[in-house]
């Protein structure tokens, strides 16, 4: 299939050079790592993230005031290696230690447990860590490796940056990713499949009337397939799956994402979201805040997902707080 | 020649030996790989010994920065979940050689790396992992010397026996962990790549031992043997998912 690259070994390199030159960022010498451009700031703990390519804006999309201090990008839906990640650490420490966000795969998990290891011996950094695994669609049993994270993590990057930015320590910080992570929920869908540049070829086969309930943002199969349907009823499918598994009460309030998964209209992004908004209103839940876009993409694999995150006050003041990024922008 | 010196040269031959062993066996743990994983362990860990290799080529140190070297190389070469699992266990585990190669720094090297890969991996035995051919080795390396005062060469022989029996006790197991839990009951039926290459690389460090062993290359007593590590090899199983 034709895609706009030049070969598929240089794709995430050269991805990194169109950044940097946009956006106020710089690379660490002789690594896919990049960090803000005035990265370690003195007296603040880094804020630290990193995966594979293919989500954009995630992971260095999310890096300014506010919010990530630097990313690791790996190859292509494959974790970066515990040196990049222990090298970023080391990066973004301005001497009040480090906070690393991990989304719950087995391979970013234990890279990012090995980096800390290597950044703890090499250079004495503090490191403390949250692992998101937001998506429902994942039982968390002793046969699986858990729930996946996927479009929740961009809820704790901006609750976790706006308290380091305020001047949180490590053990504020990560209270209040955990807080965030507990509370979060979100449910996928895809209505094609993604091609990888490497593979150049869909990753999973679906029908021309066929759609993928439960996908993660790898390609993975879903839980389900179906016929496809419209979109309030698909809305209502995802709606449903993440609110079943927050189990609010009536009167809650709510934030919420209708993310787009890299090939979907934003046109069809505000068609779910009426519909969201709908169901949650019949549920009592008062909608606090809303996004809806490309947050936490897949390449170019059409389809959503549908995130919610139940609030208190200090995460309102937290969503709510100025931040400024390539993916996010926050005013007050 | 010192004993140091021949540590120093028993680590490089073993680093050696592993990263042609698993050149010559890509094909086939790729093969296994394919039936449960993603195809790509036969390529990652020749990747990334071919790297050790070269690197503690160009490194002088004693064995346990030889070691760290290799761990190191892994790391950054393997990626995946295989890289923390083989390398960063090694990389930790190096430290109990500061004291160079003898039976204790050996087995306390031996239950280090186990003891890594089982808290990255959150593996046990029975998960159909690397877990399942490095456990039976450790214990049986330990047991050997402080029971049955084996002398390390002999213990890592039957340790070498015990790995290759928890290799082969992973065909009927479901995977419980990795990408191949994703299988859930089609996981049953195949060996697993991670305890397989485990094997290989404990059955090059016995290779080499025993080379040093019987004197090929000249001896003092009391360097017990081993040439680094002895386990070392890991495998990993564990899978590893996706990323990012």
């Amino acid at each position: 299939m034709k895609k706009l690259i030049n070969e598929s070994d240089s794709v995430v390199d050269e991805m990194l050079e169109g950044m940097l030159t946009a956006h106020d960022l710089r690379r660490v010498e002789d690594t896919e790592t990049v960090v803000r451009s005035d990265a370690p700031v003195e007296g603040k703990v880094g804020l630290v993230s990193g995966g594979g390519s293919g989500h954009e804006p995630t992971h260095a999309g999310y890096i300014g005031d506010g919010m990530l201090d630097g990313a690791a990008a790996g190859e292509v839906f494959t974790s970066p290696t515990a040196d990049q990640l222990s090298e970023l650490i080391q990066a973004c420490d301005g001497g009040e230690g480090v906070f690393c966000v991990i989304k719950n795969y087995e391979g970013d998990v234990m890279n990012f447990e090995t980096a800390i290891e290597m950044a703890e011996m090499e250079a004495d950094t503090e490191v403390e860590t949250v692992v998101v695994d937001d998506d429902v669609a994942v039982e968390d049993s002793l046969y699986t490796s858990g729930r996946r994270g996927v479009c929740g993590t961009i809820f704790v990057h901006k609750v976790a940056g706006a308290m380091a930015h305020q001047g949180g320590d490590l053990a504020e910080i990560k209270r209040v990713a955990e807080k965030a992570t507990e509370n979060v929920g979100t449910m996928g869908m895809a209505l094609t499949s993604c091609v990888t540049p490497e593979k150049g070829e869909p990753t999973f086969e679906l029908g021309a009337e066929e759609i993928e309930l439960g996908i993660g943002i790898h390609g993975e199969p879903g839980t389900e397939r179906t016929e496809v349907m419209p979109a309030d009823e698909i809305t209502d499918h995802l709606t449903e799956a993440v609110l079943e598994d927050l189990d609010l009460e009536e009167g809650a309030e709510v934030a919420t994402i209708v993310n787009g998964m890299g090939g979907t209209p934003l046109m069809e992004l505000y068609v779910v979201n009426r519909r969201l908004q709908t169901i949650l209103d019949d549920h009592g839940l008062e909608v606090w805040d809303e996004w809806v876009g490309d947050y936490m993409t897949s390449l170019d694999m059409m389809g959503c997902s549908i995130t919610v995150l139940a609030l208190d006050d200090e995460l309102k003041e937290l969503l709510a707080a100025p931040a400024e990024t390539p993916g996010l922008t926050v005013t007050e | 020649m010192s004993g140091d010196t021949r540590q120093t040269e028993a680590v490089h031959d073993a680093i050696e030996a592993i990263a042609d062993r698993l050149a010559d066996e890509k094909e086939y743990l790729t093969e296994l790989d394919s039936a449960i994983g993603d195809a790509d362990h036969g390529a990652n860990m020749n990747r990334g010994f071919q790297a050790a290799r070269d690197r503690v080529a160009e490194t002088d140190g004693d064995p346990a920065e030889l070691v760290k070297t290799a761990g190191v190389a892994l790391v950054s070469e393997v990626g995946g979940a295989s890289g923390p699992l083989y390398g960063g266990s090694l990389l930790k585990a190096s430290q109990e050689l500061d004291d160079g190669l003898t039976a204790e720094t050996t087995i306390a090297f031996a239950e280090r790396y186990l003891e890594t890969v089982e808290e990255r991996g959150k593996a046990s035995v029975g998960d159909k992992t690397m877990v399942d051919a490095l456990t039976p080795a450790v214990h049986t390396y330990k047991k050997s010397i402080e029971v049955d005062d084996c002398e390390p060469i002999e213990a890592l022989g039957k340790a070498v026996d015990a790995a290759r029996r928890g290799v082969e006790f992973t065909t009927p197991l479901r995977a419980k962990k990795g990408r191949a839990s994703y299988l859930g009951w089609r996981s049953v039926g195949h060996q697993d790549p991670g305890a397989t290459s485990t094997l290989y690389l404990l059955e090059e460090l016995l290779d080499v031992a025993t080379e040093y062993e019987n004197g090929e290359v000249a001896v003092d007593a009391e360097a017990d043997i081993d040439p680094d590590e002895l386990p070392e090899p890991d495998a990993e199983d564990v899978p590893v998912d996706g990323g990012d």
